[in-house]
This record gives structure tokens, sequence and C-alpha cells, in this order.
């Protein structure tokens, strides 16, 4: 009995280490995801390097490989592929440092800085996160073309800058800092700008990386604000203009791939190096509620 | 005797600022108050006024007051927009009801299985929610692709003597691609958000209650689900409102075709107001639209939110 018993615990304990039925199974739902969630990107690399004879075979890997697709779309005069990526790439940067600069000022100050009325102007901020995006849809393209803004930049950096939840995330971050560090600092007689500067903008680098993060891949992933904002092909961004390179090569997938990997890879390269940030902000999002 | 000398000076330049920094306050506040004034505060309002005009966008002379006009055609079935604002309004709640309980189901589902100790657990959280790095373009561009007639799930339909399916032509199959490319995009997403609340649920319930005996299964459903109902309404609601605000995905994938039966609400918005140029009318349709989301919003938080006590 007691034999027994014995071998069945060693068995367990040694099979908890290696094999168990329960985790091969595991392991095998697992690789079904993987191949659900990674196959359709690695088939987008696949046709982006396909040359057109072979677009429309199912192998998976390239028979002869090559990059006419890409010199295809990136030479075609009519579809700026290179100037779309630094519309994209200059937009994405512009964006993200004026809205962290923005949102650091606004989120500091209604952390830590006492004035009338700060309470009532942030219940208004907060009011907007729950109201549908779609509304503010039409009446920001008329300010924006009243403005002249129509296919310029500003028209479709600035009202997404508007946007409250980086002022929210980081208020919740500098009213997590230590009072001390401040009046510390205070005591020493810096003012209120030198406080936040030097003392508050140093610690909250973490926050700044994780909302920077977030909020250069929504300004590059965006579709539908620039695709209004933006109608001139020289003055597109990569999604809005892959949209139009659709209607210009219809059924050429090789050369669509192309373009849609131009679009995915920057954006996956980012997502690998720093996926921590993002999915720390996201976690985030969701403590929102 | 130095430190008690040096308090002095500092609290009366402490009161002396006190007025200089209500000021500060508001100079740190004022950038982003400009921008959110202009682009989120004034444009409630500039909605709810161009909806009570005839606003043609190329006609700037011929602006007439319309008063609720444009919201009576929504709810006249002479109307030319009323077909069309209410096979959208269609179209949204079966987007609806085909995406949110998969998007909610399966990254709860993921969320558990990820949230085990095993080896590579982390290789798979990155895979799972890797493509919800990219622009909705991009992911509709490659199912759209897959789903394609001479795309890779046709020819695998084909060499496995199944006949062909026009997954993007024939209704329901365009809902299926569009939510199936929705679900690949997003689901990450939710997951992430449900994994973070399940690291949340503190791990001596589960050793209790496995020491009565409870198994997985019961533990799912008596620990794990009550520990996540705060987060499941929160999950639920957003999900429900990134479901209706659908465009890119049936804008890339099926133009709003066959017959306009895949075009969502946010594809009608943009065509009466941008491509048609009668923004009045699209105003107006987003004003009803936004104001069904914010009831759905608060009827989501009181119903499922009730049920607690």
């Amino acid at each position: 009995m007691a034999s027994v018993a014995t071998t069945a615990t060693t068995a367990r304990s040694r099979s908890a280490t290696r094999f168990k039925p329960s985790k091969i199974l595991l392991y095998i739902v697992l690789f079904l995801l993987t191949l659900f969630f990674l196959l359709p990107l690695v088939w987008m690399f696949a046709t982006a390097f396909k040359p057109f004879q072979e677009v429309l075979q199912s192998n998976w890997l390239p028979r002869q490989p090559t990059w006419e697709n890409f010199s295809g779309i990136f030479n075609d005069p009519s579809i700026p592929v290179a100037r779309w990526l630094i519309n994209s790439v200059g937009i994405a940067v512009v964006y993200t440092l004026l809205i962290l600069a923005v949102d650091a000022m606004a989120g500091y100050a209604y952390a830590r800085i006492d004035f009338p009325g700060r309470n009532i102007i942030f219940g208004l901020l907060l009011a907007t996160l729950v109201m549908p995006g779609l509304m503010f849809l039409i009446p920001n393209y008329l300010t924006v073309s009243r403005l002249g803004w129509i296919n310029e930049y500003q028209g479709v950096i600035l009202p997404g800058i508007a946007n409250v939840f980086g002022v929210f995330y980081l208020r919740q971050f500098f009213q997590s800092l230590p009072k001390e560090l401040e009046e510390a600092a205070r005591i020493d007689g810096a003012s209120t700008w030198t406080v936040f500067s030097r003392v508050m903008l140093p610690l909250a680098s973490g926050a700044l990386a994780t909302l920077g993060v977030l909020e250069f891949m929504r300004s590059w992933n965006d579709f539908l604000w620039p695709l209004l904002v933006l109608s001139e092909r020289t003055r597109m961004t990569l999604p809005a203009g892959l949209a139009t390179l659709q209607g210009q090569y219809t059924f050429d997938y090789g050369k669509l791939m192309a373009g849609a990997t131009v679009t995915a890879v920057p954006v996956l390269i980012i997502f690998v190096f720093l996926q921590r940030y993002i999915v720390q902000s996201v976690a985030m999002t969701g403590l929102k509620g | 005797m130095a430190t008690v000398n040096q308090a002095q000076p500092v609290t009366t330049s402490h009161t002396t600022a006190k007025k200089r920094y209500d000021l500060t306050g508001y100079l740190f506040i004022l950038p982003h108050l400009i921008v959110f004034t202009a682009f989120l505060g004034w444009p409630f309002f500039y909605g709810l006024y161009i909806s009570l005009f005839n606003f043609d966008f190329l006609r700037p002379e011929f602006r007439p007051f319309v008063g609720l006009q444009n919201y009576i055609n929504l709810l006249t079935p002479t109307s030319i927009q009323f077909d069309d604002f209410w096979r959208a309004m269609r179209n949204t709640g079966v987007f609806l009801l085909y995406s949110v309980p998969p998007l909610v189901i399966l990254a709860l589902l993921l969320a558990v299985l990820l949230n085990g100790k095993y080896r590579g657990r982390n290789f798979f959280r990155t895979v799972y929610f890797a493509p919800y790095a990219l622009s909705p373009v991009v992911a509709a561009m490659v199912w759209r692709w897959m789903f394609e007639q001479g795309g890779l799930i046709n020819t695998y339909q084909a060499q496995l003597g199944l006949p062909q399916t026009a997954w993007l032509g024939d209704m329901p199959w365009p809902w299926v691609a569009i939510t199936v490319c929705t679900v690949w995009w997003t689901v990450g997403f939710n997951t992430v958000i449900f994994l973070t609340a399940l690291q949340d649920i503190p791990y001596s319930l589960y050793e209790a209650s496995s020491m009565d005996g409870a198994n997985p299964v019961q533990q799912f459903i008596s620990i794990t689900l009550p520990m996540l109902r705060a987060v499941m309404i929160f999950v639920i609601t957003t999900t429900m409102l990134a479901s209706a605000n659908l465009f890119a995905q049936p804008y890339i994938m099926t133009a709003g075709g066959p017959n306009r039966q895949t075009e969502p609400i946010m594809l009608r918005i943009y065509q009466e107001g941008i491509v048609q140029n009668r923004m009045g009318s699209s105003a107006a349709m987003s004003v009803l639209v936004a104001a069904i989301l914010l009831l759905l919003t608060i009827l989501n938080f009181r119903v499922l939110g009730r049920s607690e006590d």
C-alpha cells in the first residue's frame, strides 16, 4: 500500500516537470492559437516577396523571392509610398512629443497644483471619456476645414492632442508620487516649473515612455481621421495611402501586401522591443474602469 | 537655531506665492485645455448646432435653418436617408452580435490560459497580443487577401475537395470574415485587461476552495467570474463601443457590400457627410447614434452592476 502511494507521488512530481497529458494538451492549444495569430502575418510577408506568377499559389515560402513588389510600389509616381512613410513618421513623432509635453503639464497640474475650478475642469475632461467619438467627427472636420487645415499636417495632429486619456493617466501617476520630493525642492526655493521639469519629469520617465509608445502607435495606425483630412496623395499617411493603393492594384496582392508590410514592420519592431510598455498601458486602460 | 530662523522666510514666501500658484496651475493646463476646447468641447455643441441646418459643405451661401427636420428625416420612411440609415443601424447591430461575444469570451479564455505557470508563457502572451499593434487597415487587407476568391482559405478548401465560398460576396460570410479579422486584430487587447485582473485575484481564495475539494471549473465559476465582475462590465462596454465604431474593416474588405449589407453606421455617416456633403443630416445621425451608445453604456453599468448587490 505504502509503496504504491510512493510510486504514485514520485510519478506525479516527475510528470509535473516533464509531460503530464493535460500539459501536452495545453501546449497543443497554445500552438494552434499561435498559428492563428501568426500565420496571417507570415502569409503577408510571403506574398509580398513573391513574383507575380507565384502570388496565387499556396506555397508559404516564395520559390523565387523578389523585391519587385516593393520596388513596384516605391517607383510608381502615382502612389508616393516613400512620401507616405515620411509623412507617417513625421506626424507620429510630432504628435507624440506634443501630446507628452501637453499632457505631462496638465496631468501634473491636475494632480498637484491647487487652483480654483480645478476639479470642475477635470470633471469636464472626464465626461468626454464616455462620449462616443463619432459625434465629434463631422464638426471637427468642419472646424479643420474652416481653419484651412485640410491637407495640412496640423489638421491631423492637433485634434488628437485634445484626447483626455494621457492627462488622466499622468495625473494618476503624479498623484502616486510622495509629496516629500516636491516639498524638499520647494524649501530650497525652486519654482513650480523647476519642481516640475527637474524633479517630477525625470521620475515620470517610465510613465511617459508607456504613454509615448501608446500614442505613437495610435498615430501611426490611425485611419479614419487622416483619410478625411489628407485627401491629396502626397500628403497622406501610410494607412490612408494603403486604402488608395487598393484602388490602384485591386487584385495585385503582391503589391498590396508589400504596402501592408511597409506599414506593419515599423510598429511590429516597436512592439517586439517595447511590448512591456504597451502591455502596461493597456492594463492601465482597464484600471480606468 | 539656524533652522528655526530659516523657517520664517519660507512660510511667508509660501503664502505670497499662493496667489501666483493659482495662475501657475492655469498656465500648466492651458495648452491642453485650448486644444481640448477646440476639438472636444466645442464640437459637442457645434455638432448639435449643425444638425439643425441643411448644411451643405459645398454651398456655403445656402444653409437654411431646418429645425429638427434632419432628425425627422431619419424617422420618416419616405425620406432619402431613412432606408440607408436604418440598414446601417441594423448592420451595426448584427456586427455587435457577431463580434462582442467572441471578443469577450475568447479573451477571457485566453487570459485564463495565459495565467498559468508554464514555460514559454511570455512568448504566447506576446504572440496573441501582436496583431493589436497593427493598423486596422493592415489587418483588413491581410484578411481580405486570406478570404479572397483566389486567396489562401479558398485554395485550401479546393485542396480538401470542398466547394468554393464567396467569403466577401455572399451574405452572411462577409460578416464572418469581418468578425474573424476583428477578433484576430483586437482580442489581445481584452486578453491583457482580463489577465491583469486575474493576477489581482488573491491566490489564497483558490487554495482555500481546492482544500474544500472544488475542481478548476467550479473555481472558475465561483471565484474567477465573480471577482472579474467590474472588469467584465468595462470590457463588455468598451468592446460594444469599439464594435459600434467599425469602419476600416468593411471599408477595406467589402466596401460595405454586397448591396450595402455590410455598411455599418460609421461608413454611412462618412458617406452622408463627407462623400455626399450632407453634413447637417450626417451630424444628426451622429448625435442620434451617440445618444443611443451613451444610453447603452449607462444601461450596461446599471444592469450588470446592479446584480452585484
